[in-house]
């Protein structure tokens, strides 16, 4: 069985390799550049559809390098308060996979370049069926898969027919990830490894950014892929602070947060929606541009 | 990798999981990065204690000398008599001899306790100074805020704010244990949401905390734990019927929430291929309308840290089930039960709100045995199978808690109690 494993894994890993993903070319450029991403949270479908189309044509503007869009799921386990009442937003306003799919078709049609990454757990996609899910994900120009209840374990499940489909299948590496332990959660992860700075669910405490660093500088004695830090990021400094030593940050509750604030009474989008959500992420990418880089 | 499983199990049901957590396509180990680490060191952690005879001695005694066991194995001489009668008026001259197995006499009231001291040894032998727990009807919210007050430990207990409603003695009980209780406002309210909440604890408190589940369901290892914590109530049915009668039973029957009390009855019998096994789920409002029987109205799917089947929609989003007993509200149901049901072994039915009312009262006025409003749902399926079967069929049901936190509901369901 292990050796089965083994081989299907690399096969899936240099099909993979072979044809680069939007987010492999976005992070090299960046690299280029000599900064970090800016990787930028919503959840489909957060208030409407139609909203959330809005706001994701605006963050590339603002400055977001790669965007993840959340799938809408009732039992998001590793979120905070924020990213559930998103979730809870975009299902009340009809949100399907298949809408979130065509969510991103949407987007694709007139941004080409900017790398999209799906977040959620794994019961909608099984129940969509895998194959399914990974055909019209390709076809709706969607680059990567994070899906959170799916560690290298369950790596039959997903994370392989995702690799041979052609997307990147990122992971999330942990505080409790240790030494040992790195290897496994890194063999079939691909186009960036996120790092969750704290261990707690999305939104939480603000990351001890000391310790963040001495826990990529350890990512990246395992890989050579580039880490993105993410969980608790809030702040135009915050984001400046992590992206000194990491390859990408990522901001989620803080922009969930901004987005509900600007809701009326009823929960539905204002004008000031998609301008709110712009402003933050404006912010942030400033942050990021700004952040004294440690030397390679 | 699932291949022995499935090829020693052409000749055995009781070999499962495989070594990854797997009953056929069901269980697994569906988490979160922060928590795979956690899992796989309570799996050494079990793997070693379960073969340590100090473990054991020191289980069984508490077992002996807290909880009382083992629970008595009760001929229910007048409930047998009833539908006896019941099927002499029907021109049949059967009735199945009825037993209780009497988890509703254990320390605590049900038999939530039995996995809990089992949890609570292992959390102390891991070093863990930190409980938490989830609770539907709060039975195993209570079972673990006994064995952490008796251990001096720690206890957070996370309750739907709906079941903190309706479950409101078992509420008052865990504070004076000394426990906190955690209302949770997310989603229904209820026990799904109360389990969502306290992985989020651990996620969070991952160094000193130890998660105690309640039921067979989660990620692996704790299907098979949870199981084989309960799987005393099994084994003592076997000794005790073969002292009553000197042969087994024909028939189990056991209701199902998560599956812990019928998989503990269970998984002794599973390879005793004469024996009919029966586990009934809450069908609430009626299969066609809310209710919470996931293997009749549901598909197999992924909540919880398992594969198994799940009430949802067409979107893979869980859907709330509904029933009359906060203890078996819960869209999903333990893996092995999901495997059990398509490999055929065991067979799945359901009783409304309204038949487990039924036989609660019933129970209470033939037996003078409250029984909690879980078991009265097993006890609605022996009513109707017990006449349609010969007398000298042996027929056990695990009445597994006692009513006495159920008398509220039931009275404003029955009303002028
Ligand atoms: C008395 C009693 N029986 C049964 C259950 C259902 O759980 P399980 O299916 O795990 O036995 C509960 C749960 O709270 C309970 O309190």
């Amino acid at each position: 069985m292990r050796l089965g494993r083994a081989l299907t894994a690399q096969n899936a890993k240099s099909m993979s390799n072979a044809s680069s993903t939007r987010i492999d070319r976005r992070f090299k450029d960046l690299a280029v550049e000599g900064r970090a991403a800016l990787v930028a949270f919503v959840m489909a479908g957060d208030p409407d559809l139609a909203a959330s189309l809005d706001i994701l044509k605006a963050l590339p503007k603002a400055g977001a390098d790669v965007i993840e869009v959340g799938m809408p799921f009732t039992d998001p386990m590793a979120d905070g308060p924020a990213i559930q009442a998103a979730g809870l937003r975009a299902l009340a306003a009809g949100t399907t996979l298949a809408k979130t799919l065509k969510l991103v078709a949407d987007f694709r049609r007139e941004d080409q370049t900017t790398p999209i990454v799906l977040m959620g757990y794994y019961n909608p996609i099984y129940v969509y069926g895998v194959p399914a899910f990974l055909d019209a994900a390709k076809e709706s120009g969607v680059d990567g898969l994070i899906v959170v209840d799916l560690p290298p374990e369950e790596d039959s499940e997903l994370c392989l027919p995702a690799l041979a489909a052609g997307l990147n299948f990122i992971r999330l590496a942990t505080p409790t990830t240790d030494d040992a332990r790195l290897p496994a959660v890194l063999t079939n992860t691909s186009g960036f490894v996120y790092y969750v700075s704290i261990t707690g669910t999305t939104g939480a405490a603000t990351p001890d950014f000391s310790a963040t660093a001495r826990a990529v500088e350890r990512i990246k004695r395992h890989t050579g892929l580039p880490v993105a830090v993410g969980f608790g990021v809030k702040t135009a400094a915050d984001a400046a602070a992590i992206a000194a030593h990491a390859d990408g940050v990522v901001v989620g509750s803080a922009i969930v947060d901004v987005l509900r604030g600007s809701l009326d009474a009823e929960g539905r989008a204002t004008r000031d929606t998609t301008p709110a959500v712009a402003r933050l992420v404006a912010d942030l990418a400033e942050g990021v541009r700004t952040a004294a880089r440690a030397p390679a | 990798m699932s291949q022995a499983f499935v090829a020693q199990n052409l000749n055995s049901y009781r070999t499962g999981p495989d070594d990854r957590g797997h009953f056929g396509v069901f269980g697994g180990r569906f988490v979160a990065e922060t928590l795979m680490p956690l899992i796989l060191d309570l799996e050494r952690h079990y793997e070693a204690a379960r073969i340590d005879p100090a473990f054991k001695a020191e289980l069984d005694n508490l077992l002996t000398h807290y909880v009382g066991r083992p629970s008595p194995l009760y001929f229910a001489e007048r409930m047998t008599e009833f539908f006896r009668s019941k099927a002499a008026d029907s021109g049949a001259p059967g009735g199945a001899k009825i037993y209780f197995k009497r988890e509703d006499l254990n320390h605590t009231g049900a038999h939530k306790i039995n996995n809990v001291l089992g949890q609570i040894l292992l959390a102390r032998r891991m070093g863990k100074t930190r409980i938490i727990a989830e609770t539907g009807a709060g039975q195993h919210g209570v079972a673990t805020a006994t064995a952490c007050a008796r251990f001096g430990l720690d206890c957070v207990v996370y309750m739907g704010s709906v079941d903190v409603e309706r479950q409101k003695p078992n509420v008052f009980r865990m504070k004076l244990l000394g426990a906190k209780v955690v209302p949770v406002e997310s989603g229904a309210r209820t026990l799904k949401d109360a389990m969502n909440e306290a992985l989020r604890d651990w996620v969070t408190n991952v160094a000193d905390t130890f998660y105690c589940i309640g039921t067979a369901a989660g990620p692996h290892p704790y299907p098979a734990m949870v199981r084989d914590f309960q799987c005393i109530i099994g084994d003592e049915t076997r000794r005790q019927m073969q002292e009553a009668e000197g042969r087994l039973p024909d028939s189990l029957f056991a209701c199902i929430g998560g599956g812990s009390n019928a998989i503990g009855l269970f998984h002794p019998f599973l390879d005793d291929p004469s024996i009919e096994i029966y586990g009934v789920e809450a069908a609430g409002f009626g299969l066609h309308d809310k209710h919470a029987a996931s293997l009749a109205g549901g598909r197999p799917g992924v909540l919880h840290g398992n594969r198994t089947y799940l009430l949802m929609n067409a979107d893979g989003q869980i859907e709330e089930g509904h029933s009359i007993s906060a203890g078996l509200d819960y869209p999903g149901i333990g893996p092995e039960h999901s495997w059990l049901k398509e490999s055929g072994r065991v067979t799945y039915l359901s009783a409304t709100d309204a038949e487990a009312l039924a036989a609660f009262e019933q129970c209470s006025k033939l037996e003078g045995i409250i029984p909690a409003l879980e078991p009265a749902h097993a006890l609605a399926k022996v009513g109707e199978i017990a006449p349609q079967k010969p007398r000298d069929h042996l027929m056990v049901v695990n009445i597994s808690g006692r009513g006495d936190k159920d008398i509220f509901t039931v009275a404003d369901h029955l009303g002028g109690m």
